[in-house]
């Protein structure tokens, strides 16, 4: 059976996060393997396509994804690789943030975590399915570590809208009007997303998506993958200021 | 007229009437959710009866038992004078609402081919067209080019401008109506756009559902609110 491969053979310069070898029947019963094979294999191929033919002449070549996506954001008037670049991100963030037998409990520092933010496991996984069911149209349904506060938060977006380039979500202020010219960290650090597109849960939920977030919270959430990101995040968090000593 | 069609069908609609009238009482008219001019299966092959199903049953009568909460709960807000919890309601309402009123013109929009659906438009609209944009193939083109090129859901029309006397094609986000892009605007016509419109037959290939859905236009009802609106 053909295997989740990159399929970002011709971007410049690869996405750190490519999906592990996954079959495409990995998440069965709860995403069958015929919308992952359209999911992955037609949907998200659609959108690295695309970008890579925008690419070719666009000034944004040679860009990390990252950079691409914030930069092509534009402040909230997206460039035209905007959807493409941000969309290819999205999809391959979606499939590292499952695996077969996901679900259950986080790991201690992830569950103390939520457990500060949320009060308890179950008031975050009532927010997650309730942000997601708020949404209205396509989009996408988010877990972030909010780098300033060092908080969790879930928060939905609309179509391809990325937490990579936005400050605050809720004021969407753009991070790099808040950090002058200074490198601006990532202020909204994703740690889970779903994909809320009808194309992501039509053939196997139809209209109910309340089941599908319902099953991919409960049966596929990846929290290995989340404590992964967390601590990617947190040693970025403690590197703060350079300390150099005096000579 | 095509409202004299629904009418004589909409036992559906007749059913939910007492209980819209009990809403009367209370100050709050609520819809119903329309019955199809024709059967679920009748717009085959263009577009199966299971969508047709799913989205009459499912996804419209939803949207109209959630603009019927939100229209009582916004009774309740403004008989407390709750200003917040009115403007609050405002999303709901115009999504629930939006996808009220937009589905209950795209059934009118379609036709089987059988009873008339694909004949292309003659009389005013007819000319109207040639002369808005060049020919009949030319708006088919753009309004699919339009509708696949939309990002996420949403709807894309064909509309008049009662003012200018103008036919132009907008794309809305959504659900929202077309009479959020302004007043003047009147929907002749509108396609879905939404995946739970043409996922179940078309997959990922959106530009196939917008060739076929041509097939079963219903550009009879289209001519005739062209002309209500220019008489």
């Amino acid at each position: 059976m053909a295997a989740f491969a990159s399929a970002l053979r011709v971007l410049p310069s690869p996405p750190a996060a490519v999906p592990r070898r996954l079959r495409s029947d990995a998440l069965e019963p709860y995403i069958s393997k015929r919308t992952v094979e359209l999911h992955w294999g037609k949907h998200q191929q659609d959108y690295v396509d695309s970008l890579n033919k925008q690419l070719a002449t666009s000034m944004f070549y040679g860009y990390t994804l990252e950079e691409l996506i914030k930069e092509a954001y534009n402040n909230g008037n997206p460039l035209p690789e905007y959807n493409n670049a941000a969309q290819v991100w999205n999809h391959h963030f979606f499939w590292e943030s499952m695996q077969p037998e996901g679900g259950g409990s986080p790991g201690q520092g992830v569950l103390q975590q939520i457990e500060k933010d949320f009060g308890s496991f179950t008031n975050f996984r009532e927010e997650f399915i309730r942000s997601a069911l708020s949404l209205l149209g396509s989009g996408w349904v988010w877990l972030v570590l909010k780098r300033k506060e060092r908080k969790f938060s879930v928060v939905h977006t609309q179509n391809a809208i990325s937490p990579l380039a936005l400050g605050d979500i809720n004021t969407s202020i753009p991070s790099i009007n808040l950090c002058d010219d200074i490198p601006c960290p990532l202020l909204l650090q994703p740690l889970i997303n779903l994909d809320l597109w009808e194309h992501a849960y039509y053939l196997d939920y139809k209209d109910d998506r309340r089941m599908y977030v319902t099953n991919f919270i409960d049966h596929l959430v990846s929290w290995d993958t989340v404590t992964l990101r967390m601590m990617r995040a947190e040693a970025f968090v403690n590197l703060g200021e350079p300390n150099i000593p005096v000579a | 007229m095509a409202l004299r069609t629904l009418a004589s069908r909409k036992t559906l609609a007749a059913a939910a009437r007492p209980l819209a009238a009990a809403a009367v009482a209370r100050g709050v008219t609520t819809v119903a959710l329309p019955d199809l001019p024709y059967d679920y299966g009748a717009l085959e092959p263009a577009i199966s009866g299971e969508i047709m199903r799913l989205h009459h049953q499912k996804h419209h009568a939803t949207y109209v038992a959630n603009y019927n909460k939100a229209l009582e709960q916004l009774d309740a807000a403004v008989a407390k004078g709750d200003a917040p919890a009115v403007v609050h309601l405002q999303s709901a309402i115009k999504f629930n609402g939006g996808g009220h009123v937009n589905h209950s013109i795209f059934w009118n929009n379609l036709k089987p081919i059988s009873e008339g659906g694909g004949e292309p438009p003659h009389a005013k609209l007819g000319w109207a067209i040639d002369e808005d944009f060049g020919s009949f193939e030319a708006l088919v083109k753009k309004m699919s080019a339009e509708g696949a090129a939309l990002q996420g859901s949403g709807w894309v029309w064909l509309a008049l401008d009662k003012e200018a006397k103008k036919l132009s094609v907008e794309t809305t986000a959504n659900q929202d109506p077309l009479v959020t892009k302004g007043a003047n605007l009147v929907p002749l016509l509108g396609i879905d756009v939404w995946e739970h419109a043409y996922y179940l037959q078309y997959k990922n290939v959106r530009p196939d559902y917008l060739s076929n859905i041509w097939k079963v236009m219903n550009w009879k009802y289209a001519g005739e609110v062209y002309e209500n609106a220019t008489a």
